[in-house]
């Protein structure tokens, strides 16, 4: 058995522990309100610009349109972007995020296609151990403090312009979804080239209009290809929102366990403790016992 | 009155009703009351003027990378930098 001495020193390291998950937890909940506010607030501006380039999408043909809602014709190599947080400690966050992100990659292998990666955020990392070669480019992000539209932008503009030189055909993204604190679902989406739901959009659109012809200025295809690399913007955009929000909630949840953990530990290691305790005064005392017996 | 919106991927910045507003388009400035007919344009990096009554003083927004649509509802721009 372990003496008391080093019982109690190692007590005192699982409290501290503790105290430090616990401010973790803390923390982690003051930061997701706020995460949580700011994805909700994006929300408007994306309903909108998706509304607008469904209707606009609807009234134009396949054909000359820009590449980014056409494609290049081709379907041999994809782009997955991978969306991970700056820091660890956030249970299976990164962890869930990277393995959806490998499974599509096995699947697109499996089918003969090229896949190359492009990293956003310091954790997904590990998927140079995996695909040492096809990591296309590794974005940093850990100056960032509160996360603006420019800090998307600057992702989708690096994308698109790789895009237009041919270095993929599809690209993808991939990031957890915020479903509530305790819920974050790993997703993929496709992001180059947009996918456009034209049909049931344009019809919404429509009704709003009144019925009336919308006139267009510039026409219909500038303004598109002017949305367009908008819109890879902003869904890059929601992306890194809601994965700051499942980052702070999974964060909570990890330490709210790593809490109650070190609290039970320290109830086993109280008890072996007291135990060791009353072990040795029993022994003291027999001794002494049998000491003024011995007289 | 014209029900006016003015959004950012950040935030919702403006919902409101106003008389009119005067947006820089790329192909000229056109001013939006009530009633205009449905109409899409791009809008050049520069400030949109709103008008909270007839002949009143406009409030200035300096917009950057925006774009406008008016239909039934009304008014709504969407701007990457406002404010």
């Amino acid at each position: 058995m372990a003496s008391l001495k080093a019982l109690k020193i190692r007590i005192g390291s699982v409290k501290s522990t503790q105290k430090i998950t616990k401010a973790m937890k803390m923390v982690a909940a003051a930061k997701l309100r706020r995460a949580q506010e700011a994805a909700q607030n994006g929300r408007p501006y994306a309903e909108r610009l998706e509304q607008v380039m469904a209707s606009l999408a609807g009234r134009i043909s396949g054909v000359g349109a820009s590449p980014l809602l056409a494609g290049t014709g081709k379907d041999q190599v994809h782009l997955i972007v991978v969306a991970t947080s700056e820091r660890g400690l956030a249970g299976a966050f990164n962890t869930n995020i990277v393995r959806a992100a490998r499974r599509k990659a096995d699947e697109l292998t499996a089918q003969g296609k090229t896949v190359k990666f492009y990293l956003a955020g310091k954790k997904g990392r590990v998927l140079k151990r995996f695909y040492p070669t096809a990591i296309l480019a590794d974005h940093e992000m850990g100056a960032i403090k509160k996360l603006t539209f420019d800090d998307a932008r600057v992702v989708a503009d690096d994308v698109i312009a790789r895009y237009l030189n041919g270095e993929f055909d599809v690209a993808h993204l991939f990031y957890s979804r915020f479903v509530s604190a305790l819920v974050q679902e790993p997703t993929g989406i496709q992001i180059v080239p947009v996918p456009l739901a034209p049909k049931t959009g344009a019809n919404k659109v429509e009704s709003t209009s009144g019925g009336a012809v919308t006139e267009y200025e510039p026409d219909e295809e500038t303004i598109l290809a002017d949305l367009l690399p908008r819109n890879v913007a902003i869904q890059i955009f929601r992306a890194l929102l809601e994965n700051a929000a499942s980052e702070q909630g999974s964060r909570m949840n990890a330490m709210e366990n790593a809490t109650k953990n070190a609290g039970d530990m320290i109830k086993r290691l109280s008890i072996q403790y007291n135990r060791a305790r009353q072990a040795a005064i029993t022994t003291e005392l027999v001794e002494i016992i049998s000491g003024a017996e011995a007289l | 009155m014209l029900h006016f919106e003015l959004v950012t991927p950040e935030k919702l910045l403006r919902s409101e009703e106003v008389h009119m507003v005067v947006v820089p388009g790329t192909e000229g400035d056109f001013g939006v009351l009530e009633g205009h007919a449905p109409f899409m344009s791009t809008v050049r990096d520069g400030i949109i003027s709103i008008y909270r009554s007839q002949g009143g003083t406009p409030e200035t927004v300096a917009i950057k990378s925006g774009f406008a649509e008016v239909n039934a509802k009304g008014l709504t721009i969407l701007a990457e930098h406002a404010g």
